[in-house]
């Protein structure tokens, strides 16, 4: 690509965010409500509601024997309180742990059957209009040549998943891609084999309550030696009032294969808080490597701090074979409350992971987050970037752990952690944990903190920005290391939510 | 063009008063150089024109071709045709330079209610103007003013204010910092922009910047007010014999 190019490319992009600050006047973007007839479980968690969800599902005994365990697990174990969020205590027996539409009650044949609130859903979400064509079931939309790169979407609205995209073409490469429940269905060897081998059913407090509870979410599976032909999608939407959403997601990266997943996600406005307590598992065989990336804008609450999500995920992926590697980038500019840590495990010699972070807080939101990067095998690499912005009252944390085991010979770790704060009541900590077990391994860690100058907002301002135009772009140039490592279609994205996210923060 | 008329302003942290009542008018396609000692106030007065927080205007006006300067918010007065070279250009790390002049020039063409410029038309008006200020490709991809050399950052200014397009231009001390050569260059690039419709402020230490860019009125500014008006001649006269001369006579 000449010069050229590439600097129209890029001045696209943010042209794109200044038209989206412009046209969005400064209010959460996807807070609509579908107006479809839900089913619903009855509010509360038992053995009862654990048993009915594997039900609906149709699940073996097996899982429902996983599941009832974990429940069990569950009810000895403690929220936990060492992060720095603050909230009101949950009633866990006052939530949903079930709802879908009620048009899903008999699932469609084909998506020509799907509701087509469901498909106006879609379509507000941005998914891209060809994909919408093949939700809607347009025939012929699957032949005919996708314009530049591929994505296949995998929607879940509330608890169930409605329909995949692309699944033929992805068929014939061998992948695949598919909700959990139909996963555990259809393909019961391989679920059996790594649901829970990442993080265990007994692992936190949110990963157990999910183990037993979780609705639906997604299923990836990519052979030896295949490279996923697209990127794989997922939307992810609360929609029912008082509804928990507990999406499990489980990816398998077979020796020599590789995949991109993009996870969106989104949820109406609403005055009570909403619990979401989502598990990511990610096996990364032999050669393989997995890039999982997240643009999280659940609703963050109100600029009075009303409302939102809470947002408690286990997310973790384990390099578990020689030369492995795994990317996470996540974009969280979403939720009242983020508690969430995606982590690293590298088992393997010669594996490595990455981390690549942009966490928003503005108004009352409260994030806490980081990744753990436990370094197991020989000459294993990690590196983290870590950008933390607080606006309004909002309160920050980057919580970290790299750990270099005694057999993790010649390790590295790189991490590099920096926060911005804009105005004086919002705050940003910086929490690394650093064990280091062996002589050879090196670890590195940069942190700063600053403050988005008055002499950088007058300078722009002088040049005809207002002060949203402004902050959106001192922000987007100190996020700019891990935008980078967003796919395309996704850096656009994210790009926009960060200056929606902001809108309000000045002045 | 521009309008001051007894312009009183204090420091707002300070309760310091640093203008004491400046008069000034600056006819449409003239050239004004502010010239005087340390803490006369020139800069102050850059600032408070261009609408930087920070001081109090207790008294008097400003006005950019009838339109009340200090009513206005800073990017108004910037799509109103205000632009300020700054002295100290500020740093704005991981936003591409090109980037931060297409948000600029469109911001303050939406302002005025004009279509914006597409990218392909941006991209070739600014490689024309980057090339006569001999920037290259590169200082338009680097971010913003990050590792610019003094000389760099001046030249970035220039090429900011030909890509904006203003007709009310202040130079704050664009010389400062400045070797010979590169002072040439910034010289020339304002000489370009030269026009009927356009006027320039040059607030400047020295005489020497105002050989190369020939002022039509020189003004000597202490202690918060003009002192002093005159011809290029004026400047001559602070070359060679300082400011306390004229201070004294004045006095």
């Amino acid at each position: 690509m000449g010069v050229a190019e590439e600097m129209t490319a890029k001045e696209g992009v943010d042209q794109e965010t200044v038209e989206a600050v412009q046209s969005l006047s400064g209010k959460y973007k996807h807070g609509w409500n579908t107006d479809i007839e839900m089913e619903y479980a009855p509010k509360g968690v038992n053995p009862d509601i654990v048993r009915l969800i594997s039900e609906k599902n149709e699940e073996p005994e097996w899982m429902t024997d996983w599941r009832l365990k974990a429940f069990a697990r569950w009810q000895e174990m403690e929220e936990p309180t060492w992060a720095m969020v603050d909230y009101p205590q949950i009633d866990y027996q006052d939530q949903y742990y079930y709802a879908r539409p009620k048009s899903m009650e008999e699932k469609p044949k084909s998506l020509d059957e799907v509701d087509p609130k469901l498909l106006e859903t879609y379509q507000k979400l941005g998914i891209p209009l060809k994909e919408q064509a093949i939700l809607a079931g347009v025939e012929g939309a699957e032949e005919a040549p996708a314009e530049g790169r591929k994505v296949a979407v995998d929607a879940v609205f509330d608890s169930v998943s409605v329909g995949t995209t692309f699944q033929a073409e992805l068929k014939k490469a061998g992948v695949i891609f598919c909700s959990i429940s139909e996963a555990i269905r259809e393909h019961p060897e391989l679920v059996r084999k790594y649901l829970g081998s990442v993080v265990p059913a007994s692992d936190n407090f949110f990963a157990t309550l999910n183990s037993a509870v979780f609705s639906d979410g997604s299923f990836v599976y990519v052979p030896p030696g295949v490279r996923c032909p697209m990127e794989l999608s997922t939307y992810f939407r609360i929609n029912a009032e008082n509804t928990g959403q507990f999406e499990r997601t489980l990816i398998i990266a077979d020796k020599g294969s590789y995949v991109s997943y993009l996870e969106g996600c989104t949820a109406p406005q609403r005055d009570t808080t909403q619990l979401h307590a989502a598990v990511v598992e990610i096996v990364v065989l032999e050669d393989a490597e997995v890039k999982y990336s997240t643009v999280q804008n659940w609703y963050p609450g109100d600029e009075n701090g009303k409302g939102g999500i809470y947002n408690f995920v286990t997310k973790r992926a384990d390099c578990r074979e020689a030369r492995a590697k795994v990317m996470w980038t996540q974009v969280e500019t979403g939720s009242a409350v983020t508690w969430k840590y995606p982590s690293c495990i590298l088992r393997g010699d010669d594996t490595q992971g990455e981390f690549y972070s942009i966490a928003i807080a503005n108004n009352y939101q409260q994030a806490d987050t980081g990744t753990k990067m436990i370094h197991l095998g020989k000459r294993s690499k990690s590196r983290i970037v870590s950008k933390g912005i607080s606006a309004g009252r909002a309160q920050n944390t980057y919580r970290g752990l790299v750990s270099m085991h005694p057999k993790a010979q010649d390790s590295r770790n790189y991490t590099q952690c920096d926060s911005l704060l804009i105005g004086d009541k919002c705050g940003a900590h910086t929490v690394p944990y650093i064990e280091v077990k062996n002589n050879s391994s090196r670890v590195e860690h940069e942190a700063t903190t600053s403050k988005v100058d008055d002499d950088q907002m007058f300078y722009c301002r002088s040049r005809g920005m207002d002060e949203e135009e402004a902050v959106a772009l001192v922000v987007n140039g100190f996020c700019k290391a891990v935008l980078q490592a967003l796919p395309m279609e996704f850096a656009m994205e994210a790009q926009q939510l960060v200056a929606i996210s902001l809108e309000g923060s000045v002045g | 063009m521009l309008e001051i008329k007894g312009l009183k302003v204090d420091l707002e942290e300070e309760e310091k008063t640093i203008l004491k009542g400046v008069d000034l008018t600056v006819e449409a396609g003239s050239v004004h150089a502010i010239m005087g000692p340390n803490g006369s106030g020139k800069s102050t007065l850059s600032y408070v024109l261009s609408g930087r927080e920070g001081y109090e205007v207790t008294g008097g006006s400003a006005t950019l071709d009838g339109a009340d300067l200090l009513e206005m918010e800073p990017e108004e007065r910037a799509a109103a045709g205000l632009f300020l070279a700054f002295q100290y250009p500020v740093e704005i790390p991981g936003v591409g330079n090109m980037t931060f002049l297409r948000t600029a020039v469109n911001a303050q063409r939406k302002a005025r209610g004009q279509e914006e410029m597409s990218a392909a038309e941006f991209l070739k008006v600014i490689r024309a103007k980057a090339k006569t200020l001999k920037i290259d490709a590169d200082m338009l991809k680097r971010p913003v003013n990050v590792g610019f050399s003094g000389g760099e950052k001046k030249r970035n200014e220039i090429l900011q204010m030909a890509m904006l397009e203003p007709k009310m231009c202040i130079l704050d001390e664009t010389d400062s910092g400045l070797d010979v050569d590169a002072m040439k260059l910034v010289a020339e690039g304002v000489n370009a922009l030269r026009s009927e419709g356009r006027s320039f402020l040059v607030i400047t230490h020295y005489q020497r910047l105002l050989d190369h860019i020939k002022p039509d009125v020189v003004h000597i500014m202490a202690d918060g007010r003009i002192v002093k008006t005159g011809g290029p001649e004026l400047a001559l006269e602070v070359e060679h014999n300082g400011y306390a001369d004229i201070l004294t006579e004045v006095a």
